[in-house]
């Protein structure tokens, strides 16, 4: 066995328990949209139900990496590699708990009909889950050109986000009755670009991981 | 300015140069091209340190990597071991410690030497701090007693053993004998502390309090430690030089050393995958 083989397994089984929890809020930030989008009051409950997972998830890996910390001693790269995977854990588990606020914003809309086809909050979403799939994929590679690449997309998701708050405001000078779920339309879009910077602080720490530096990737 | 006196520091604060600091501090030991062989045994190759006083440099490296050696080059201990050659240049406060005319005794004032197994004298703790003094002249019991209770504050053991000193020092614990030893190497107001794994032989409580006082000794001393505990390295050093095979493979802040080294095989080292 390797000098330190053993803590090498626990390294690797806590980038695994990250990349689980990964999987999880990006199932849970495509279930949210597609419940959305199909008004499905039953699929919005389950995520919110389902979040207690995230939530168990993140602590799991929480209390893993201190108990590395506190019996390792890593210093250097494995030191990065702890605190990295305690810092986008909680990004990770962020971007869950957007899930759980855009399914609530679904049931809160109900079965009115939705005053416009959500075309711009999809092309958000899809973007959004793509910078997630790339940031887990760049975490799990230690690549940094795909975590460069995910301070672009978060640009072209603010823009969309602009863009979709002015055309949900134009039509709420039309359509003043529709405020209440306008606005729940709003709080969605809202959401979705605050994951998509979650990301980029995922992205962030990547680079720390990677180059032992700080990076700001928001600028 | 004396060009050896002089020292540029670049501070780097997240990676890039954001700040450049000049700091003047003395160079305290000059090694420059240091070569040493036992017989055919090539131990030490072409070494380059500087050492800043009022710092702690910590020496780390595997077994049988020369960090010992290099430390008992320093006061030149290792000319005891027969077949010692040597080539290149340490300066001690710009002299060269090897020149015929420098006197080993001279350098040893102003260079102490603690070791991995505390070695106290079969005599009593005031004796034991005393001695020092007293082969140098110092025969006034006023005087004595001063340099005594200094030397054992200085050690941080001066409460633990004021009442019984002159009971025998074998009497004391492990990291008690130890830092006997340090007051001992404080009695006779040496400028650089050499320590070669000092705590090594001592528990963990005993291991921070030594610790602890070398933190407290780097304001009036410039203190050498060689050490296997990686830990105390990155805790209680200014900087840190990583030997391997007889060559420094890296020789910088303790900060960096421990968060990005530049070589792979110091982070190899570093982070316990080899060694």
């Amino acid at each position: 066995m390797p000098v330190r083989g053993k803590f090498d397994i626990d390294l690797k089984e806590l980038q695994e328990k990250l990349l689980e929890l990964g999987s999880f809020a990006e199932t849970a930030l495509s279930k949210s949209i597609e419940a959305l989008e199909t008004q499905n009051i039953e699929m919005a409950l389950e995520i919110i139900d389902d979040d207690s997972n995230a939530n168990l998830m993140y602590e799991d890996i929480n209390d893993f990496a201190i108990l590395l910390i506190a019996k390792q001693q890593p210093v250097a790269i494995d030191l990065r590699r702890i605190i990295v995977a305690i810092k986008i854990a909680a990004n990770i588990e962020r971007i869950a708990d957007f899930a759980v606020n855009i399914a609530k914003s679904t049931i809160r809309i109900g079965s009115e009909p939705l005053v416009k086809p959500i075309v711009h909050i999809k092309e958000m979403h899809k973007i959004t889950l793509e910078m997630l799939k790339l940031s887990l994929e760049a975490f799990n590679d230690e690549d940094i050109i795909k975590a460069k690449k995910l301070a672009d997309m978060d640009d072209t998701v603010d823009d969309l986000y602009g863009q979709t708050i002015r055309d949900l405001m134009q039509i709420n000078l039309q359509k003043p009755e529709y405020l209440p779920q306008i606005l729940q339309l709003s709080f969605i879009c809202r959401y979705l670009e605050r994951a998509a910077d979650h990301i980029t602080n995922i992205a962030e720490s990547i680079l720390f991981l990677v180059k032992g530096r700080q990076y700001d990737l928001n600028k | 300015m004396n060009a050896t006196m002089e020292k540029q520091r670049v501070r780097i604060v997240q990676g890039e140069e954001k700040q450049v600091e000049m700091e003047n501090k003395n160079i305290v030991y000059k090694t420059d091209q240091l070569n040493l062989w036992y017989g055919e045994n090539h131990a030490l190759k072409n070494i380059n340190l500087d050492i800043y006083e009022n710092e702690v440099t910590a020496i780390i490296g595997p077994s049988g990597c020369g960090k010992s050696t290099y430390i008992k080059t320093l006061n030149r201990m290792i000319e005891l071991v027969p077949g010692v050659k040597t080539s290149g240049e340490i300066a001690y406060r710009g002299r060269n410690i090897f020149d015929r005319s420098y006197g080993v005794e001279e350098l040893r004032t102003k260079v102490g030497m603690v070791f991995q197994k505390p070695n106290p004298f079969p005599k009593s703790i005031y004796e034991n701090v005393a001695y020092g003094p007293k082969i140098h002249g110092i025969r006034d019991k006023k005087i004595l007693d001063q340099i005594v209770e200094k030397s054992l504050k200085g050690a941080a053991i001066w409460d633990e053993v004021k009442d019984r000193l002159h009971q025998n020092a074998y009497g004391l614990s492990g990291g008690q004998q130890q830092r006997l030893c340090i007051a001992r190497c404080l009695a006779i107001e040496p400028d650089v502390i050499l320590m070669d794994e000092p705590t090594s032989a001592l528990d963990p409580i005993s291991t921070l309090k030594v610790e602890e006082l070398v933190q407290e000794l780097k304001k009036e001393f410039s203190i050498i430690i060689v050490t296997h505990n990686m830990q105390q390295a990155a805790r209680i050093s200014d900087k840190t030089a990583f030997f391997l095979n007889g060559e420094v493979i890296e020789f910088t802040d303790t900060n960096k050393i421990f968060s990005t080294p530049s070589d792979k095989r110091t982070e190899d080292y570093i982070t316990g995958r080899f060694g």
